[in-house]
């Protein structure tokens, strides 16, 4: 956090440079085109991850993000397929559905502080599930299928974003999109954990009460970062359901849930961007690990273990270790 | 000197325990009042009842006449009410400099949105809160250890932050929670001296102390606890031929326990 403003901004263009030119270059040099998919889902899942570090940032473990995406996913759908709206307005609103969802559900849990919170926010994402399953308008186990893919957006008549199904590669269009949001969604997080708010959290995190005796209204707080947190797995579940056209029950579950928590773990708690690497290693050190056949879940579950225990503050401590080194 | 905070008729109950019985007192301006009392006695539970963190179960606590008690902490915070920790409760993980900066917060201008954007006003406030939290600092004797982690401090200094924090919020009255306690004579000494430079600056003190020499060194007024109930109240001289607090402190039975 020490780098000046010029090596920032180069780090920053660098990074835009990377996942904007260079990815899609050379994805098409190479013509790995199933890469296009698997970098969406990352950019996806990281976004969603995203909000669950900033839950971690004013001191609670949150295991329900799978609840939000999935809460998401189905308000782009059902707007989309039921409403007849476009794809691009029901963006926002799947993210401030959720944010406002999360308001109602988070004014009573937030009060819940350590495993107490985390317990309480995994049961979230079966009952999102349940719920899927048992609303009418949510089609039961059958899901909603068939979801258009997104037209076009056009401004005062300038067309910003064409219609993606008369495009021939829909897939560099959607990793284009996700990778757009993402970059939104990490800038909102680096600005707001670099300003004042981003110290009143860190305030919340290590002591609430003084928080409080200083005059920080803590459950004002906690409920602002739950809904931003909500809004970004709102946001990410609607993108998924808009590249997969389709969303069930199924699509986000517990297990994703963990992951999102997992994936800021790995990447670091400490650090904004420590969401983006963790999902990025986590998901191809899936994939990789797939060649190892029954014993996948096994060496995966141990690195994660002994990971944790050489690196308690993520992979982007390593930054710092070698910082102080030099 | 007038009343600055008022304290009526106070009484909480924990189920069948009355911790706090029908307390009355007042603290005056610009004024050093310590409650004292043997262990059990309740001053643990008055604290929190004044400084908002508990809801009395009958009475009222008011400041400069507006009733404080049974509103939220943040909320008497910012009425002006303001409490230190007993024990070493700070943003561990911050520098200390950024503890006393964070604690400016009651006194920002800009909105959290403000902040957000980087707006004017919020640049303002931040170039303002850090040069009130260097002067807070430097009136602490913390300046040389501005940028130290908190966690790190040792133990006298820690406290001496703990009051910092309290100072940034500009309170009306600071609340001191055991100020004394764990401190060898030097550091108390020490904390006395820093307590009175406070009050000169114009700040009203209420404490909650065990140390009774510190108290009745630093006192202006004492209001005296026992089982729940304020057996006296007077200058620390009145405090110490009172034959109620004698015997609060030495019990009545001295021969039943062979003194």
């Amino acid at each position: 956090m020490t780098l000046n403003r010029n090596t920032r901004i180069a780090a920053v263009a660098a990074f835009l440079a990377i996942v904007f030119i260079a990815v899609p270059a050379a994805i098409s040099a190479s013509g790995r085109f199933d890469l296009y998919y698997t970098l969406t889902s990352v950019a996806l899942l990281s976004i969603a991850s995203a909000g669950v570090w900033l839950t971690f940032y004013i001191g609670r473990i949150n295991i329900g993000q799978g609840a939000y995406a999935l809460a998401g996913g189905y308000v782009s759908a059902i707007l989309v397929m039921n409403h007849g709206w476009p794809f691009w307005p029901t963006l926002p609103v799947a993210g401030l559905f959720c944010a406002a969802a999360s308001v109602l559900i988070g004014l009573p849990i937030l009060r819940l502080r350590g495993v107490y919170f985390a317990m309480v926010t995994l049961t979230l994402t079966e009952v999102a599930r349940l719920l899927a399953l048992a609303l009418p308008v949510t089609n039961g186990a059958k899901g909603i299928v068939s979801i258009p893919l997104p037209g076009a957006l056009s401004v005062f008549g300038v067309t910003l974003i064409p219609d993606f199904a008369t495009l021939q590669n829909s897939r560099l269009a959607f990793y284009l999109l996700a990778v757009t949001v993402m970059v939104v969604c990490f800038a909102v997080m680096y600005r707001l954990v670099n300003s004042r708010i981003g110290r009143l959290c860190q305030s919340l995190q290590q002591n609430e009460e003084l928080a409080s005796s200083i005059g920080v209204n803590i459950a004002y707080l906690r409920i602002i970062a739950y809904a931003v947190s909500s809004f970004f797995g709102g946001v990410s579940g609607a993108i998924f359901a808009a590249i997969s056209q389709s969303i069930y029950p199924s699509s986000f579950t517990v297990t994703d849930s963990v992951n999102f928590m997992l994936n800021c773990f790995l990447g670091g708690l400490g650090y904004v961007f420590g969401p983006m690497l963790g999902t990025l290693v986590l998901y191809f050190g899936w994939d990789l690990l797939f060649q190892t056949g029954q014993f996948q879940l096994l060496i995966y579950s141990g690195l994660m273990i002994v990971l944790m225990l050489v690196l308690p503050n993520g992979l982007l401590s390593l930054s710092e270790v070698g910082r102080k080194k030099g | 000197m007038a009343e600055l905070l008022e304290v009526s008729g106070i009484t909480k109950r924990f189920g069948g325990l009355v911790a706090v019985n029908d307390v009355s007192f007042s603290v005056r301006e610009k004024e050093i009042l310590s409650v004292i009392g043997p262990n059990g006695a309740g001053k643990s539970t008055l604290f929190k009842l004044i400084s908002s963190f508990l809801r009395p179960t009958t009475g009222e606590v008011r400041l400069k006449g507006e009733r404080i008690s049974g509103l939220a902490p943040h909320i008497a915070a910012r009425k002006g009410v303001v409490r230190t920790f007993q024990e070493t409760t700070i943003f561990k993980n911050m520098s200390v400099r950024d503890n006393v900066v964070i604690a400016h917060h009651l006194r920002s201008k800009a909105s959290l949105f403000g902040f957000f954007l980087g707006t004017g006003a919020a640049k303002a406030d931040e170039a303002a809160f850090g040069q009130s939290a260097d002067e807070i600092l430097a009136l602490l004797g913390l300046s040389s250890l501005a940028n130290e982690t908190a966690r790190n401090l040792p133990h006298g200094h820690l406290r001496a932050l703990g009051i910092a924090i309290g100072l940034a919020t500009n309170p009306s009255i600071l609340l001191l929670d055991e100020p004394f306690a764990g401190m060898n004579h030097d550091e108390t000494m020490r904390m006395v001296e820093m307590v009175r430079r406070l009050r000169e600056r114009g700040l009203t003190i209420l404490l909650v102390e065990h140390d009774m020499p510190a108290v009745m060194k630093i006192s202006d007024r004492i209001v005296v606890l026992n089982f729940g109930q304020k057996i006296a109240e007077g200058t620390p001289s009145q405090i110490q031929a009172d034959d109620k607090v004698i015997e609060a402190y030495l019990g009545s039975e001295d021969e039943a326990i062979g003194l």
